[in-house]
């Protein structure tokens, strides 16, 4: 039986340069998975699909980063990181609006920096 | 119950700290991993009183400024030790912990008599700060987390903002444990930072990652540690490791459930089942503080302070070296300094030193009898306890 080889461009990353916030969810339980997993943490099965989230979210952590671990976003500090834990159950990594707090409702839209797509978090 | 909670080695062998050393932390010029592990180790090995043929077990922690496919190998040749067993290994910072809990298992299970523990390398003075924070960067998600821009203080600044939420509590709670560490590291020789540190100075410190601001954060430092984990106690007062337990319940933070649940108490939990003792047995703490945050969490996911209580203890005096339970009394990685694998190693040498009554200048006056050791690696991620006691 042949096994499902990882992409090179990893779905998720897929997905922001097509404007969506992807998310793996379990075929055989529905259960969905944080990041990217091989096989489902709540029954093992590896049938995992991915799926377009709505990009609706809520703040569950947040910091505003002034010392960028790179050249490239040296540039853009201080800047708003947060953890956002979008509407379908995942937590995500995103950039945001300065001033957002814990508990506030956001929506995902992608923006480009150095190249790469990024997801940015605003208030709704 | 969980399989990992019911396994535990039937062994009649006991595993003793038998001697600890180090060098002194900082910038270290003209250093290599190697010439400053050679040095803890050779400091370690004269603490045992143990000649160089008597090691057979070597573990040797990983260095970012020497990545290697055999470091054990490479060192053991450089020191001139040919032991019967040797690898190294990783594990982010707890790695120290989780090389000192191999160390036991393997003399108890009765492979290996005389194991060194030891890792150092030259992580300020051997690349730039730039190149080591793009390298710890990476214990983020490479798809999800890394490309936005995120450093480890960032990730770390991502938890308190959440954990501090969750107990109510402000970044200026955060700052008493950086000048409790500071002072600490004041009564030690070979600390990194020595120079006093203010509360005020503390908080008004610049920010890095909010709500961490530089106080907040430990310093990238050259210097090196090693331990000798032994079937015999050798000179003076044994010191025992009675039990070691671990946890690994996610990598990334966005694989993290809960702050209040990242795996410490469960690692905490296995090293007490194993020593038969629990958490009011325990007169000294050796807890890992990568950051002012990570000590907080880890005290209070552990239970040694309720939630949001920890800065309380602190401030009640709990921690100071004539408290109930010092803490990190070489001045921890926010001030005795962080090169790495031997920064989280160091927590366990003093942990050992004050229980034999070998800590010098810093000796507690009460004498202490069983410590607790915790170390985290990658973000709360890789979770390892020990416990120490003098037999």
């Amino acid at each position: 039986m042949s096994e499902p080889l990882i992409p090179a461009t990893p779905p998720f990353t897929e997905g922001l340069a097509a404007g969506v916030v992807r998310y793996q969810a379990c075929e055989s339980c529905g259960a969905w998975q944080p990041l990217q997993r091989h096989a489902c943490r709540a029954c093992g099965s590896r049938q995992l699909a991915w799926r377009d989230g709505s990009g609706h979210a809520t703040v569950y952590a947040v910091t505003e980063v002034f010392r960028a671990p790179t050249e490239a976003f040296q540039a853009l500090v201080p800047y708003t990181l947060v953890i956002a834990t979008l509407d379908e159950g995942p937590r995500v990594m995103g950039h945001a609006d300065p001033g957002v707090a814990i508990g506030n409702r956001v929506l995902a839209s992608v923006f480009h920096h150095d190249g790469q797509p990024l997801l940015r978090f605003t208030r709704r | 119950m969980t399989a990992a909670e019911t396994v535990t080695i039937s062994s009649n062998h006991s595993s003793y700290v038998r001697g600890v050393g180090n060098t002194r932390f900082g910038r270290l010029p003209g250093s290599t991993p190697l010439t400053l592990m050679a040095q803890a180790a050779d400091a370690a090995l004269d603490a045992a009183g143990l000649a160089r043929g008597e090691v057979d077990g070597v573990l040797c922690g990983y260095a970012t400024t020497l990545p290697h496919l055999m470091l054990a190998d490479r060192f053991c040749e450089f020191a001139s030790l040919q032991p019967a067993y040797a690898h190294g290994m990783a594990g982010g910072g707890a790695t120290g912990g989780l090389m000192a809990m191999l160390a036991h298992d393997l003399v108890r299970a009765g492979r290996c008599r005389n194991v060194l523990v030891v890792a150092g390398e030259n992580r300020l003075s051997g690349q730039s700060r730039d190149q080591s924070v793009q390298t710890l960067a990476q214990v983020g998600e490479p798809g999800i987390e890394v490309p936005n821009g995120a450093s480890v203080p960032a990730y770390y600044a991502l938890l308190a903002s959440r954990y501090l939420h969750e107990v109510g509590l402000d970044a200026d709670a955060l700052s008493d444990f950086a000048v409790l560490m500071r002072r600490h590291a004041a009564g030690h020789p070979d600390a990194h930072l020595r120079d006093p540190l203010t509360l005020d100075t503390a908080r008004q410190a610049r920010p890095i990652a909010s709500p961490l601001r530089l106080s907040d954060c430990c310093p990238i430092s050259d210097g090196a540690v090693a331990l000798v984990v032994s079937a015999e106690p050798g000179d003076g007062t044994p010191v025992r490791i009675a039990g070691a337990g671990q946890a690994h319940r996610h990598q990334h933070l966005g694989a993290l459930d809960d702050v209040m649940r990242s795996g410490a108490s469960d690692a905490a939990g296995r090293a007490f089942a194993e020593a038969g003792c629990a958490l009011a047995d325990i007169d000294y703490l050796a807890i890992y503080d990568s950051f002012t945050i990570t000590l907080v969490m880890l005290l209070e996911e552990i239970g040694i302070a309720p939630r949001g209580q920890a800065v309380a203890r602190l401030r009640a005096g709990e921690f100071e070296t004539d408290g109930a339970l010092p803490l990190n009394t070489h001045g921890g990685l926010l001030a005795f300094g962080h090169s790495g694998v031997a920064g989280g190693l160091m927590h366990l040498a003093e942990a050992a030193r004050q229980l034999a009554g070998r800590a010098g200048a810093r000796q507690l006056s009460s004498r202490r009898h069983r410590a607790l050791f915790h170390a985290d690696g990658g973000v709360l991620s890789s979770h390892v306890s020990l416990i120490l006691e003098t037999a």
